[in-house]
Parts: structure tokens; sequence; C-alpha cells
């Protein structure tokens, strides 16, 4: 793709004096090629070809909408909710998931740094959070919804659980990922240690840390969707489990849409974060 | 009479580990007088980078003293610079922050006149117009130039260096030894050299301690018989041929054995 590109760039400027018409043919070929190779392109095209085949196969084998529904009447629910009531229920999911997420990061990362430097509270609390890790969040969310009540406080708290743990465990395995040299350099300097935590093992840690940033950024939505499920009155989660249960099969799929959406928005934005604020941690591609 | 800058007196040094106890070094004696380049040689596992982490403070003895300047060394101590086998440069900072790292790293910020020197000690290091450019940009051998204008950064009278060159190609290498060498008739400093190169150890050093391995003690300690400056027609002379194969030998005569 990259040689089409480059001869194309490159004879482009070449000057034609006598440029005759085999040439202005193969120079149309060329910018179409080009056309087709620019990114999206071809990801928009094969998707919109998905897209008519589902239609054309929904529709021709008159396959019912419970089963799955045309593209066609899955945006015709699209605009049928309208603007003000999708709004209502993102920004419910949103709000849970980023609270919970943010939250998540603040407990996370100071928690990594203290098991790093105390022996003794990382052999307690390491097992601890195993054992949070390994209790299904799904079956415990009920509990902590009777427990905690109605609001965004539990779903919150479910959210918080569902992110934690990758958090937690890569920003301590980037801390401790640190060169040896630099710490020594650091104690050689005598320099005080929450500087050796600042500027040596934090920033060290950043590519891990991203790393988490990125799958706990859809496991929040995860989590917000599992809470949800559980009790709400609003929300994506909340969406999708009313129209399948009105059998509003269009409407359920055009939540998940929103939702995958959703996801897929927000990990780009962990992406630009890092691209943007830390560009040396971005593994280099070849 | 000068005391010494560095002086080992029957040093012992006794690792615990998790398979038992393991004798890293044993009745280590050697001095070290100031302005002098000593390189140690010896194969690997010998104890050469526990005796660098000795001097600079970061490991206690077992038995035995270490001096520096005529006192005990009993903590780190940040008038030595240390140069390590990797380059091991922050890879967020520009060259410049990372010369000027030891200093924001010990006092929060660096000041105009740090900025000044950072550039100088860039411009001896042979990296002029590079200050701006990151780790990643810069060839193993300017990598390793940025790490040792760091260690020099605080003007340590002692620089501690654990096989600097040893991730070099040999042409690198050698035009690094003799670069080392210029900046050192500039400054001159106290130099404690690990190698396990013979030919690096004859053509830099003043002296040479041969070590044997495990646990590490020293077997011999050579004076190199050719003056300063050096420079690589110093390569040809017939004295670091010789001196270059007698440590040859002394090493291969010890691993056969």
């Amino acid at each position: 793709m990259t040689s089409v590109l480059t001869y194309a760039a490159s004879s482009s400027k070449e000057p034609q004096p006598e440029a005759t018409a085999p040439r202005a043919r193969t120079a149309a070929k060329q910018r179409l090629l080009r056309l087709v190779a620019a990114p999206g392109v071809a990801t928009a095209g094969s998707l919109i070809a998905v897209l008519v085949f589902w239609e054309t196969i929904a529709r021709g084998l008159a396959i019912p909408s419970y089963l799955l529904p045309t593209p066609s009447s899955i945006l015709q629910s699209f605009s049928s909710i309208g603007a003000d009531r999708w709004m209502v229920h993102i920004w419910a999911t949103l709000r849970v998931a980023l609270v919970g997420y943010v939250l998540s990061i603040v407990i996370a990362i100071p928690l990594a740094i203290v098991m790093m430097r105390s022996p003794f509270l990382s052999k307690t609390l390491y097992p601890l959070l195993v054992v949070v890790q390994s209790t299904p969040v799904v079956a415990v969310a009920p509990v902590i919804i009777v427990a905690l009540g109605a609001g965004d406080a539990p779903r919150v708290v479910i959210t918080c659980l569902i992110t934690f743990f990758p958090l937690v465990v890569s920003t301590a395995t980037g801390l401790a990922a640190t060169p040896p040299e630099l710490i020594e350099l650091s104690r050689s300097l005598r320099a005080p240690p929450w500087r050796e935590i600042t500027q040596i093992r934090l920033p060290f840690a950043v590519p891990y840390i991203f790393s988490a940033l990125k799958i706990s950024i859809t496991l929040a939505v995860i989590g917000a969707v599992v809470a949800e499920f559980c009790a709400s009155d609003a929300g994506i989660g909340y969406f999708i489990q009313f129209s399948t249960s009105m059998f509003r099969l269009p409407q359920a799929w055009a939540g998940l849409l929103v939702l995958a959406a959703m996801s897929l928005l927000l990990f780009q934005l962990v992406l630009f974060t890092q691209r943007r604020l830390f560009p040396w941690s971005v593994p280099k591609k070849d | 009479m000068v005391a010494p800058a560095i002086r080992f007196t029957q040093l012992g040094q006794v690792f615990h580990t998790r398979s038992g106890e393991t004798e890293a070094l044993r009745d280590v004696s050697f001095d070290v007088a100031q302005h002098e380049f000593l390189a140690v040689l010896g194969p690997s596992g010998c104890g050469k980078s526990t005796l660098l982490r000795l001097i600079a403070g970061l490991l206690p003895p077992t038995s035995g003293t270490v001096e520096v300047f005529g006192l005990p060394v009993t903590e780190p101590r940040d008038d030595i610079g240390i140069v390590f086998q990797k380059p091991t440069l922050l890879p967020w900072a520009s060259v410049e922050d990372n010369v000027l790292f030891p200093i924001r790293h010990k006092r929060g910020r660096v000041s105009a006149e740090d900025r000044a020197r950072a550039a100088d000690l860039l411009h001896m290091v042979g990296l002029d117009g590079f200050a701006n450019r990151l780790p990643d940009e810069l060839s193993g051998g300017m990598q390793q130039r940025v790490g040792i204008a760091r260690a020099l950064l605080l003007d340590p009278d002692i620089l501690l260096m654990d096989e600097p060159f040893s991730a070099l190609d040999a042409l690198t290498r050698e035009v690094m030894g003799f670069d080392l060498l210029r900046i050192f008739s500039e400054r001159p400093k106290t130099v404690v050299f690990i190698t396990h190169s013979v030919n690096e150890a004859a053509l830099l050093a003043d002296r040479v301690l041969v070590m044997t391995g495990r646990p590490g003690s020293v077997l011999t300690d050579i004076v190199v018989p050719v003056g300063r400056p050096r420079g690589p027609e110093t390569a040809n002379e017939r004295a670091i041929h010789d001196l270059s194969a007698h440590l040859r030998g002394l090493l291969l005569q010890r691993a056969a054995a």
C-alpha cells in the first residue's frame, strides 16, 4: 500500500511536458488507488458492504426482528427515540463510568506506591485484592445496591471494583520495573525518597499505567452497565434491558451500538491522552 | 604523606541469598592514589561491580574497611560520579535534562548556571547541538556520552565506571576510551574503571588490578609502563602489546585452573 502511495506521489511531482492519453489514464488509476488506500476508506467500504448484505438477508429470508432486526429498523428506532432521551441515558451511563474510573485511578495509583514502599502492606493487601477481584462483580452488584441504596453511589462502587485491580497490579509492576541503576544513582545523590517516586519510578511506570488505563476504561463501561442491570431508571444498560422486556429488539440493538461507540470513543480518548502527554511512552510501530 | 583517594583494607563481602551465603570478595586490599586511573580486570562474577558499590557507599562491607580520602565510607556519598554499563537515561527527558538530572533530583530545581554547566559538559563529551534530543534519537555511544556527562555534573573527585563501553562496537569503544582520557587530562579525576577487556585496561589505565573469581580477590597489581598523553598510536607501542599479552595470559591461566 505504501509503495503505491509513494510511487503515486513521486510520479505526480515529476514534470510531464508531453503527457499522453495512456499516461493520463494511469494517473487516474493511481488517484483511485490512492483514494482506496486512504485510511478509513477501506474500513468504511467493507462496513457498508456488510450492512447491505445484512439488510438483504434479513429482508429476503424474512428473519423475525427479535432474532435479527434489519439495519434500517435499528436506524429508524434511533431517530424515533429522539436526541433528548438518548442524552439522558448516555449521560447516566457515562457519568457513572467516568466517576468510577477516575475514583479508581485516584485510589489505585497511591495504593500501588504504598504497596511498593512497604513489603508488609504489600503482603497483607495483595491477597485481599485478589479475593475482591476473584469474586464476580455481577454477583456482588445486587448486594452492593441493597447496601448503598439508590443513586449513583452503588453504581460508582461497582464500576470501581471492576476497574481497580488491573490498575493497581500494572502500576505496582511499573514502579518495580525501574532500572536498578537509577535507584542506586538516586540513593548515591541522597535525594529525598519521595523524589525517587516522582522523578524516577512513576514516570517509568507510565507505559504500564496506560496499558491498564486502556483496559480499565472499557471495564468501566461494563461496570456501569452491570450496575444498571441490577437497579436503575436510566442509562444505556437500563435502556437495553427495558427495550428487550418490551420486545423492541431494534431499539435494544440501537442501545447496544451506542454502548459500543461509547466504549470505543473513551478508549480512543485514553489513547489520545497518552500520545499527547507522554509520546515517549507509546510503543513504536515498525 | 597524603591519604590515598581510595583505600581498601582486608575487605570481605558476603551476600546472603535464598540459596545460602555467597562470598563475593575476600581479603581485598589496595589503594588508589589521587588522580590515578585504575582499571579493574577480571572474569565476570569476581565482584568487580561490588567494589564500586562499596566505594559509593551503597553497600556496607561485611568485614574490613573502605576509606575515601582517609575517612571510612559509611553512607552514600554524592562526591562520587557513577557511569553504568548501560546508559540508563530517562527516556522522557531531553539530553540536557538527563545531564541535569542529578541536580534536579537532589535539589528539586536547576539554575541558569547549572544549565550553562550542562552545556559545557555536552561540549566536552562531543554532543554539541544534541541538548534537546531525546535519548531514543541517539546511538548507543552517544547515549553513553550523556551518561558520562551526567556523572561529571557535580564535578566529583572520584569517577566510578562499571564496564561503561562494553555494550558498544569495537571502534566506538576505542574512540570513547581516548575521548575519556582527553576529558581527564583537562579535569583530572580519580577513576576506577571496571572492564573485562585486556586491551582497554592496558590502553587507558595507569594501573591494572587483576582479580580472580569466586570469591573475588586481588591477583596482581600492575603499573602500566607507558606515560601520558596517550592516543590511538599508543595502541601500537611494544609495552602495551607486552602488557596485554601478559594480562591475557594471567586471565587464561586462571580460567583454565
